[in-house]
């Protein structure tokens, strides 16, 4: 079932992508095959493959459990609040923030979560930032 | 001669303080990632790529670097092997099978060594082979036109997915998919623009860094989340290492077996669809068949189940670097990741490579050669130091790699939408291992898609619109014969294939070799 779902939306994948390659404007410059050739290519192998798992789908993937879907949920969730962060709050406190609650997640006291937070974050930040000097995030109180 | 006289300039720019110290730091962290169960070569040269640019070294150097991490992890894979009896990466898989039971028999520093020493043979032979092979392969490469590139694209992608592969239409599905990802953003022949919808950060198409550290290293984190319950994170406790120092006796009984692993290894490396996990594999089971036909002590903690996987495995990796050099087409993920890296650099593999920057490719091969050299020596007494780092539980060490990844990306991109963009490749490299669509063709077709087209419409624009140049030439169809035996072999064997692997060790998933 697994597979004709995922069949189903690579057949959607396609048909969008086959649609948005028609909708490409042609530039000033011109070549014999143009810009739409390929991608016409690409989007029908998405297709028929897509049709070949709707057709004889693999055997059922080993799904997790709502609770491990719902893990990876709110950890994709907080990632993604972690990248919107960085610009407001800077790396330090955010990468805290961040790294604590993984490390909560994948089986630490919270307490001691907070303590490796404060850890990576501000060992990354020398390393990284003081030691290398890569570009890392500014807040508003500078690092 | 004249390759003698190359490789010694080679040596002359890989062997400045600078390099060295790069070689010497890139061969300590790469063991170290290949060491760590979940960590492999693939994804830790991946999370090193941004921030070996960022640190704005010169292409020499940050090249030195990530083949050392690249050499580095294929050598570390065998320590959790042993020790653990978990692979640190996938070709260290087969090193189990004896590995683990000679460390239970007390016996772990001997197996460290000796597959030390082995890795060694496996590695520093192949890297002959490859000073000897590629310039070969270069020669014919010259003689590639366009349409003879698109084709030997196609064998690329035909024959990815691998022997073992049971549903070769997941694996062009994902090489589709990486192709269709590839064509976002301006087209380079007339500058229309693709798929942007009319978004900024589209317009120059996405970095195949972003989808690179998402599709493999963060795609391990959330792996690593849904698993943990059953492991709980704690670092299993690792059998003693005991006398250190290899035991010459046991390494020149099983000379003969690194011999036949070494030469199985290299050329499953060379030959596309093939790669290091394969390598081992070969080299394992043919080793049993040679010296053990009746099974009575491979599995048993045999010092030659653990000799012929690890030279097999290393070799393999140097060999993988051959059609990866000569003719800019990697035949894994770890080579793919090394092409990314090329990439990165604006150096474009293949033929004119060796003849345009011969200072890059022959200053790279002596730093394969330097980096064996610096691996054998901290392999070998250094060995205590990884061991020490196995017992870092993964509970701790998991958020630290995803945040090394935001870093690297952040650091080269600056832009918290590209770091979205990572995340959103992380969580698809996750729903597409589930359903068991192999990450490597994604990766490909992101890294190989504008060449591939750009080589169609050259083939085209030359024939004036006659698709039937793509069969134009006797070397072209060859390639297409190639390109249809690889993809069609898979379909009648490959369930075979896969269920003789998974017979020898239950495998756990990990991305590419």
């Amino acid at each position: 079932m697994s597979d004709r779902i995922f069949g189903g939306f690579g057949l959607a994948l396609a048909i969008f992508y086959i649609w948005a390659a028609s909708t490409i404007k042609d530039s000033f410059m011109v070549d014999v095959v143009g810009p739409r050739a390929f991608p016409y290519i690409v989007g029908s192998i998405v297709g028929l493959c897509s049709v070949y798992f709707i057709v004889r789908p693999d055997d059922e993937p080993d799904w997790p459990h709502m609770r491990a879907f719902a893990e990876i949920f709110f950890a994709a969730a907080v990632m993604f609040a972690y990248c919107v962060a960085l610009p407001e709050f800077g790396f330090v406190i955010s990468t805290v923030f961040a790294t604590a609650y993984l490390t909560w997640r994948l089986g630490t006291e919270p307490l001691w979560s907070l303590v490796s937070g404060v850890a990576t974050s501000v060992g990354i930040y020398v390393v990284f930032h003081l030691i290398l000097g890569l570009a890392l995030a500014e807040g508003p109180l500078g690092f | 001669m004249e390759i003698l006289s190359l490789l010694a300039d080679g040596f002359g720019v890989a062997l400045t303080p600078t390099n060295l110290f790069l070689a010497v730091v890139g061969c300590f962290l790469g063991t170290l990632m290949g060491a760590l169960p979940g960590l492999g070569p693939a994804n830790g040269v991946a999370i090193l790529i941004p921030i070996a640019f960022s640190l704005g070294l010169d292409p020499t150097g940050s090249l030195i670097l990530l083949v050392s991490v690249y050499y580095g992890a294929m050598y570390g894979g065998r320590i959790s092997s042993i020790l653990l009896n978990i692979p640190g990466d996938e070709p260290a898989m087969m090193t189990c099978l004896d590995g683990f039971p000679m460390a239970q028999q007390g016996k772990a520093g001997e197996a460290l060594s000796l597959s030390g020493v082995a890795s060694f043979v496996g590695a520093f032979v192949a890297t002959c082979g490859l000073v000897l092979l590629a310039p070969q392969l270069v020669k014919i490469a010259l003689l590639f036109g366009p349409a003879e590139y698109f084709v030997l694209f196609t064998v690329a992608f035909a024959t990815l997915g691998g022997i073992s592969s049971t549903n070769q239409a997941k694996s062009a599905f994902a090489a589709a998919l990486g192709l269709g990802i590839a064509m976002i953003g301006s087209d380079s022949q007339t500058g229309s623009q693709r798929f942007t919808f009319d978004h900024v950060h589209l317009y120059d198409g996405i970095d195949f860094l972003i989808a690179i550290v998402g599709l493999f290293a963060l795609s391990e984190v959330f792996i690593f989340l849904e698993h943990h319950r059953t492991n709980n994170g704690v670092a299993p406790k690792a059998a003693t290492v005991g006398r250190i120092m290899p035991d010459f006796a046991m390494i020149k009984r099983c000379i003969p077996s690194m011999a036949r692993g070494t030469g199985l290894g290299f050329f499953s490396g060379v030959l596309p669809g093939a790669g290091a996990s394969l390598g081992s594999f070969l080299a394992y089971s043919l080793e049993k068949q040679a010296v053990d036909r009746d099974g009575k002590t491979f599995g048993k903690g045999d010092p030659r189940g653990v000799a012929a996987p690890e030279a097999g495995n290393n070799a393999a990796s140097g060999g993988a670097l051959v059609p990866m050099l000569a003719l800019g087409v990697p035949g894994s993920g770890t080579t793919a990741v090394l092409l990314a890296v090329l990439l990165q650099l604006n150096i474009t593999p293949g033929p004119l490579l060796f003849t345009k920057n011969p200072d890059i490719v022959w200053g790279l091969i002596a730093a394969l050669f330097i980096a064996n050299f610096i691996l054998l020596a901290m392999n070998i007494p250094l060995v205590g130091i990884f061991t020490r780092v196995l017992m870092v539980p993964t509970r701790l060490l998991m958020p630290i790699v995803a945040m090394i990844s935001f870093v690297g990306i952040y650091s080269i991109t600056g832009s918290s939408f590209d770091v979205m963009l990572m995340v959103a490749f992380g969580i698809a490299g996750w729903v597409l291992r589930k359903l068991d669509v192999s990450l490597v063709p994604v990766i490909l077709g992101i890294l190989l898609g504008n060449q591939m087209e750009v080589n169609l419409r050259r083939a085209m624009t030359i024939s004036d619109g006659d698709w039937l140049v793509l069969v134009g030439s006797p070397l072209a169809i060859i390639l297409w014969m190639v390109a249809i035996a690889g993809f069609v072999l898979p379909m009648m064997m490959g369930r075979r294939m896969k269920k003789r692997m998974e017979s020898m060790r239950d495998s756990e998933e990990f991305v590419g070799d």
